[in-house]
């Protein structure tokens, strides 16, 4: 492991752990959205429930959650770092006046203060859609579709006793799906306007540290050329403003018709 | 030149020495040519505070053609004022406007300490090209031209790296205070050619880790170096110098 301390103890090795874990959460950030997008689904959240049964319980997937909470505070607290260390180097005095805005990007100013929005964010939802679905009080839904012809009967089985377990199985002609409901969980959650708010505030601040962040991270890794420049840069607007807007739209969706 | 005098206020650090706190003070010129260069401003407010049985400002300069890097000033909050690829003894004062106030000040970083007003202490750059910024062969007699071929496109390339006159704009612009857009115009100049590559992962390791050292900040990509930099040098070299860095690092002995 002594040829990979650099990433932890030079400027360049830093940088180059902040590209790579940048890279990793925006890898998640396209599986999270697909997840997501199935909210959408006029099914009372048949699919969505699925996912996240399977998203939890997955070995391998599990395995990967765990790399990718390390990932978050890996990069976050990194991230920090590198935020008050850069301020250290300018000395005791800085400038009187400073016009950044004729040289740079604000976004690429304040990864910092957006990287802090989006991690207060992240614990915040957390402890929301996770820690509820783990070990809190979430309602409980029962989902017997019929094989022959797919039509499928929805029961609220909160107050009724459910067991602990996710579950599916078949009786008779029926598949039947016990689970928590995540779906009602996160669609009632968004009934709340100041949560919508919110989390729209925290979509823009992905976007904004995207709109830097996604090109910057290929320029660490030493991508720099002439033929894929406009590619990567390209892409990486798209991707800043289109996938935080994809998660934007379910909670609008929600709130707004629903 | 016919054209008319400006009335400038200045508004410019003061710093006796490297202990001291330092203020801004403000001065008035009445009598300011569109055509001087900015370094030709500070010698008439020079010459005023001189009659006037002040202290002169202190500055670095020295060719005033834009080749010594010398004349580090930060001007209405950018190094070198308001003009791109230029140096300070390259800028008018027809870029201003009569009656501006303009304020003036030294580069900020911790590792460029001010020496006096506007002079700072840029020895932290020569001790990151001392660590290894140069080619250690002796190289004797000069060769026949072709002797050894370089692709045009590789060696406009690092001659473009090697137009960097280490003036520390990047340095002074950067929000970080990073070096990372100088030392990578000296890592690509040298590890471009072929007489540089043989110690291409020695002196990557070395310049960086002198950089480290010296206490500059690391790069977040901003672009702020190459905007300001009087020879523009391209942001494609930190890319280059962290390839070389990383490629290093992974595969010397
Ligand atoms: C959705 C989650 C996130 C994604 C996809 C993401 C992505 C990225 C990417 C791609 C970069 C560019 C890396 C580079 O310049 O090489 C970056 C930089 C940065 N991120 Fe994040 N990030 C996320 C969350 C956070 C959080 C929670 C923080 C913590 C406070 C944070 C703080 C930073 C900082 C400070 C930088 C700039 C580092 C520097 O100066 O070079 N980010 N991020
Ligand atoms: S890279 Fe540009 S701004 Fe930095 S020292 Fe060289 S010439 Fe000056
Ligand atoms: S005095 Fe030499 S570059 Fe300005």
């Amino acid at each position: 492991m002594k040829v990979l301390q650099f990433l932890f103890t030079s400027s360049i090795g830093r940088k180059v752990l902040m590209a790579l874990t940048g890279l990793f959460l925006i890898l998640f950030l396209v599986i999270h959205l697909m997840g997501n997008l199935q909210l959408l689904k006029h099914d009372e959240g048949y699919a969505f429930n699925k996912y996240a049964w399977f998203m939890t319980s997955n070995p391998l997937i599990k395995t990967v959650s765990y790399l990718l909470y390390a990932t978050i505070l890996l990069h976050a607290f990194k991230g920090l770092y590198l935020v008050f260390a850069n301020r250290k180097a300018r000395g005791a005095k800085s400038y009187g006046s400073y016009n950044g805005n004729a040289n740079s990007h604000w976004t690429s100013r304040n990864m910092g203060i957006l990287g802090t929005l989006i991690l207060a964010f992240i614990i915040g939802h957390m402890s929301d859609f996770w820690w509820e679905y783990k070990f809190g009080d979430i309602p409980w839904t029962k989902y017997e579709t019929s094989i022959t012809d797919e039509s499928t009967m929805v029961t609220d089985i909160t107050s009724e006793n459910h067991g602990v377990h996710i579950r599916m199985g078949v009786a008779g002609d029926k598949e039947v799906f016990i689970t928590k409901d995540l779906y009602k969980e996160t669609v009632e959650a968004f009934e709340e306007g100041w949560l919508v708010a919110l989390y729209l505030l925290a979509m823009a601040a992905i976007a904004f540290h995207l709109w830097h962040g996604f090109s910057s991270a290929f320029q660490t890794l030493g991508m720099n050329h002439p033929r894929w420049n406009p590619l990567i840069n390209g892409l990486g607007k798209a991707f800043s403003i289109l996938v935080p807007l994809g998660f934007a739209i379910i909670p609008l969706y929600v709130y707004l018709l629903k | 030149m016919g054209s008319e005098a400006m009335k400038i206020n200045l508004k410019v650090w003061r710093q006796p020495n490297s202990k001291a706190e330092g203020k801004f003070e403000t001065y008035q010129l009445n009598e300011v040519s569109p055509d001087m260069s900015f370094l030709e401003m500070f010698d008439v407010l020079n010459e005023q505070l001189i009659t006037d049985g002040g202290e002169p400002v202190a500055f670095d300069h020295d060719c005033r053609e834009g080749i010594c890097g010398m004349c580090s000033m930060f001007i209405n909050g950018r190094p070198h004022g308001p003009k791109q690829g230029i140096t300070t003894c390259q800028l008018h004062m027809r870029s201003f406007k009569d009656g501006d106030t303009i304020v003036v000040e030294p580069w900020r970083a911790q590792s460029f300490p001010v020496i006096k007003d506007l002079s700072v202490d840029r020895s932290a750059f020569d001790r990151i090209i001392a660590s290894g910024g140069f080619v250690s062969v002796n190289t004797g007699n000069a060769v026949d031209a072709n002797s050894i071929l370089i692709p045009k496109d590789t060696a406009d390339e690092a001659f473009a790296a090697a137009t960097c006159i280490g003036c520390g704009a990047c340095v002074a612009a950067c929000k970080n205070s990073s070096a990372m857009l100088f030392v990578s115009a000296k890592v690509s100049q040298l590890s471009l050619l072929p007489q540089g590559k043989a110690e291409r992962e020695n002196r990557v390791i070395a310049m960086v880790d002198q950089m480290d050292k010296e206490g500059f900040g690391s790069c977040t990509n901003t672009g702020a170096c190459s905007a300001e930099c009087p020879k523009e040098i391209d942001l494609s070299n930190i890319a280059r110098m962290n390839r070389e860095y990383v490629r290093a690092k992974l595969v010397s002995k």
